[in-house]
């Protein structure tokens, strides 16, 4: 019902080539995230699945038949917008019904479905009001409820969260991930924050530059980042990489930790280095060590572990969870 | 202390601000008074403010002596006229130029808004030269193209404007939602250009209402507008100001209303989207 | 959105703006210009011979035409002056919070929509009047002898009457960029210890520079081509005293039905005209590549 296949798809804008081949498939049911830093195409590519961007090559399968030359409507799809892209002159109803309207559904049924969905959203209370009106943690759900109404092959989402503020970012996660888990359709959604996408996703794929650079669930590619970029992009705060004679001992051209893979003392340990900044979360501390050795270190330690800004400490990785890579940045396994 | 000093600015405010709204409006209120003085009331000395004779006679002559309502009828035939057909010719461009923009879109603009800064004089004698040959001299229908080809500019600036206010999101979404072009058109786009379309006939109304150098030129008495019959009372033969004022105020006062409502559009229609 | 509209359909949309205007742009241009060089009267019908560059050096050399140019001049500069002055003062005042200010705000903006006819005879007989007028009994209150405004200093005076209507499109524009202007920016700058004055000259002016410059330009446009105005006060006179370009171009072809001449004085208004449109369209088009 909503399995997604590219085939080679490439996207140019004049002589820019923005995605110079792609070849994805998204399984029924999936909630895949698409996330890389800005520019590199995966709003690009999730506007290419949509049909909102003609394809410059290649095709685009949906349940394996080839919609490339497909308009938007046709393809059995729904997006929710950034903007949320809501029908300012419409009331909350009216934006809910405005896909049922052109699809010439009977009023009773509209009606039906609207009010489902509002039930669903918790909108019930708002379906008179216009978009103007409304917060925007109620504006994503408006949009959402356009999307869900038409019961979609897939749902698209192109950075979703990313107008509202952090607490409201934290509870539409969840509300969009139990929508998942309650409609079970599929879900293509674009985020440059690892944050959401480490959450929600079942599988990430990992763009850089209209390449994708990795394709596997979020543990996966935090375990087994593929390549430096994804180790560096995937984990907060990012992994620790160091280069040069360290690294040449174990083989590789760089080597890296991440934060929680450090093991802190105050006595002993491999490395050395002064407390810059210690940033006390509670739960655990992140330490920004200048190390003796290598320059700037960042370490997360338990959150009883109390040192200050200018006093030393010492540092042990855990070398089993190393990462190593080669000249070309690839892991080496 | 710092509400003391609010308060005081306020005052201070409201007394300089008022005094200044008085003065530039005082021309205006005092031919509203005159309309209503018998005319030696209206040239007494010295003048009455308010405790005069009320009169509506003024009111009465104007219409009986001079055909009042001919030349009102002759200014909303003109600017209405011109302004509606005008919109009609400039909503497609605007449309157009706004929705799927080239690399030239920009250029075609600028030459538009060009055709704006042509003295009227550059162009005065031979329009006057081809009215007086085809028949078109003090003809609505010459004034109502003229009015039309002036404010055409500006009425496509000002749709290209609102237009490209239209968030480009919102008609993917009703692509994704399903609507074909015509319901794209019917439920989205129109609802939503409906307030930009509305403020451009309102303003470009009143431009056309007011617009004094070719209505002037180009019409003397059947299709005078209210410009060129105000313009009949400066002949010095006798004081006819109460009637002048009873004139005037019905001239100006329909334009005076409907540009109060339009005058957030008015800043940014006359600046060409400069400024907002 | 390039799937929505092909090229051509939105080259067939354009299309009858762009052919209008150009027609109306282009053929009465062309005409004045080929005017401009005949022999053209309309009280001396025949044959219109041409004589080249005639009807502009005896347009150029006409103490009128110069008269003419410095009285454009004055009117465009002395209007300006007062209107972006006075435009400054009035929307500071009006960007306050005071009682009454949306009905204050309505009267000032009024004049604009006064139609030119109309605010030139009320100007001229009900407050310039040297007998009867409103300003006549002021002076004679203050013990002055009363002026006759239109004949004694008729180019101020239309100065005057074109800065009162102009004055409101001023003050309205620079309102609404003054209230543009961040409070946070004016907050800082308090913070930093700037007092009312400088914090005015820092933050405020500059940042109204762009709308003053707007302001200067389109009243520029229109003011070049005042019309109404003279022909409803003096008429040009007394003598040429209150000419313009505009008011000379319009006396030399329909009241000295010299068709020639008048053209001649026409490619000039065109010629300065454009120099200062030239300005214009370069910063209009600056804010659309925003």
């Amino acid at each position: 019902m909503g399995s997604i296949s590219l085939r080679n798809v490439r996207k140019s804008f004049g002589t820019t080539d923005v995605i110079p081949g792609i070849d994805l498939d998204i399984e029924d049911g999936e909630f895949v995230v698409f996330v890389g830093p800005s520019g590199c195409g995966k709003s690009t590519l999730l506007r290419l699945i949509a049909g909102l961007e003609d394809t410059t090559g290649g095709r685009i399968l949906i349940d394996g038949k080839d919609v490339s030359d497909a308009p938007p409507a046709k393809r059995g799809l729904a997006m929710v917008f950034q903007s949320y892209a809501l029908y300012p002159h419409m009331s909350v109803y009216k934006n809910i019904a405005f896909p049922l309207k052109m699809d010439s559904q009977a009023k009773d049924v509209i009606d039906k479905k609207v009010r489902e969905a509002a039930r669903v959203l918790n909108l019930t209370d708002y379906l008179e009001r216009r978009p103007g009106q409304l917060s925007g943690g109620q504006r994503q759900r408006v949009a959402i409820g356009r999307a869900i109404v038409r019961q979609p092959g897939a749902f698209l989402f192109d950075e979703p969260l990313s107008n509202l503020d952090a607490a409201l970012r934290g509870t539409m996660r969840i509300e969009i991930s139990e929508l998942h888990q309650h409609l079970k359709t599929t879900m293509v959604y674009v985020t440059h924050d690892q944050i959401e996408a480490m959450t929600m996703a079942d599988k990430i794929v990992v763009l850089n530059a209209g390449r994708i650079e990795q394709v596997g669930s979020p543990l996966d590619l935090y375990r087994t980042p593929a390549n430096l970029f994804v180790a560096g992009f995937i984990g907060s705060p990012r992994m620790n990489m160091i280069e040069g004679a360290e690294a040449g001992k174990m083989q590789a051209k760089t080597i890296g930790f991440r934060p929680e893979h450090i093991r802190l003392s105050q006595t002993d340990g491999a490395w050395s280095g002064t407390v810059g900044v210690a940033e006390h979360l509670g739960s655990d501390t992140l330490l920004h060590i200048d190390s003796d050795e290598f320059g700037p270190i960042t370490a997360r330690a338990d959150g009883d572990f109390v040192v200050k800004s200018g006093q030393r400490v010492f540092m042990t990785p855990d070398k089993a969870r190393m990462h190593r890579f080669d000249e070309k940045g690839l892991a080496i396994r | 202390m710092a509400r003391a000093i609010n308060t005081r600015s306020k005052i201070t405010f409201t007394i300089v601000g008022w005094l200044c709204g008085l003065l530039l409006f005082f021309p205006i209120l005092w031919t509203f008074l005159t309309s209503f003085k018998t005319e030696g009331d209206a040239i007494a000395n010295p003048p009455y403010f308010l405790f005069f004779h009320w009169t509506l006679e003024n009111y009465i002559e104007v219409q009986a002596r001079s055909d009042y309502l001919h030349h009102f009828l002759n200014s909303v035939t003109i600017s209405v006229g011109s302004t509606v057909i005008g919109l009609i010719i400039a909503v497609p461009a605007a449309w157009a130029m706004a929705f799927s923009p080239t690399k030239h879109t920009k250029d075609v603009l600028m030459w538009m808004l060009s055709t704006k800064m042509m003295p009227a004089v550059g162009a005065l004698i031979p329009i006057y030269l081809i009215f007086r040959d085809w028949g078109l001299l003090d003809s609505r229908i010459g004034l109502t193209a003229i009015v039309m080809l002036i404010n055409l500019p500006i009425i496509v600036w000002m749709l290209y404007t609102y237009f490209r206010e239209i968030p480009g999101e919102i008609l993917e979404a009703a692509r994704m939602d399903g609507a074909s072009l015509a319901k794209e058109i019917i439920y989205v786009l129109t609802p939503m250009a409906v307030p930009g379309i509305a403020s451009t006939l309102l303003l470009n109304i009143i431009l056309a209402w007011n617009e004094a150098f070719w209505t002037l030129n180009l019409s003397t008495s059947k299709a005078a507008p209210l410009t060129t019959f105000i313009a009949s009372y400066s002949s010095p033969e006798g004081l006819f100001w109460a009637k002048l004022s009873a004139a005037s105020t019905l001239a100006i006062a329909p334009i005076l209303i409907m540009g109060w409502f339009s005058q957030k559009q008015l800043v940014r229609g006359l600046t060409f989207g400069a400024v907002k | 959105m390039a799937t929505l509209h092909t090229r051509a359909s939105a080259r067939l949309m354009m299309a009858p703006s762009v052919i209008l205007l150009f027609v109306w742009m282009v053929v009465p241009l062309a005409m004045t210009l080929y005017f401009s060089f005949l022999s053209y009267n309309l009280l001396t019908p025949g044959a219109h011979n041409f004589i080249g560059f005639l009807n502009y050096s005896y347009f150029l050399t006409d103490p009128a035409f110069l008269m003419a140019i410095g009285n454009t001049l004055l009117l465009v500069i002395g209007v300006l002056l007062i209107t972006v002055i006075g435009g400054i003062l009035l929307a500071l005042v009006l960007d306050q919070p005071f009682w009454g200010q949306g009905i204050v705000r309505l009267l000032v903006i009024a004049p604009f929509f006064v139609m030119p006819t109309v605010s030139a005879l009320v100007w001229k007989n009900m407050l310039m009047n040297p007998v009867y007028g409103l300003f006549a009994w002021i002076a004679r209150g203050l013990g002055i002898t009363p002026i006759d405004w239109l004949a004694d200093v008729p180019l101020f005076s239309i100065t005057l009457i074109v800065a009162w209507q102009w004055l409101p499109f001023a003050t309205l524009i620079l309102l609404t960029a003054l209230q543009s202007l961040d409070g946070e920016q004016k907050e800082a700058a308090e913070m930093d210890g700037a007092g009312a004055v400088s914090r005015f000259i820092y933050i405020v002016l500059p940042h109204l520079s762009r709308a003053i410059t707007v302001v200067i330009l389109i009243q520029t446009i229109f003011l070049l081509s005042i019309f109404a105005e003279i022909l409803v006060t003096t008429n040009g006179g007394p003598g040429i005293q209150s000419t313009n370009l505009t008011y000379l171009v319009y006396a030399q072809a329909l009241l000295q039905f010299d068709v020639g001449g008048a053209s001649a004085g026409g490619i000039i208004a065109v010629i300065l005209a454009n120099i200062v449109g030239i300005f214009l369209i370069r910063l209009i088009g600056k804010n659309l590549d925003r």
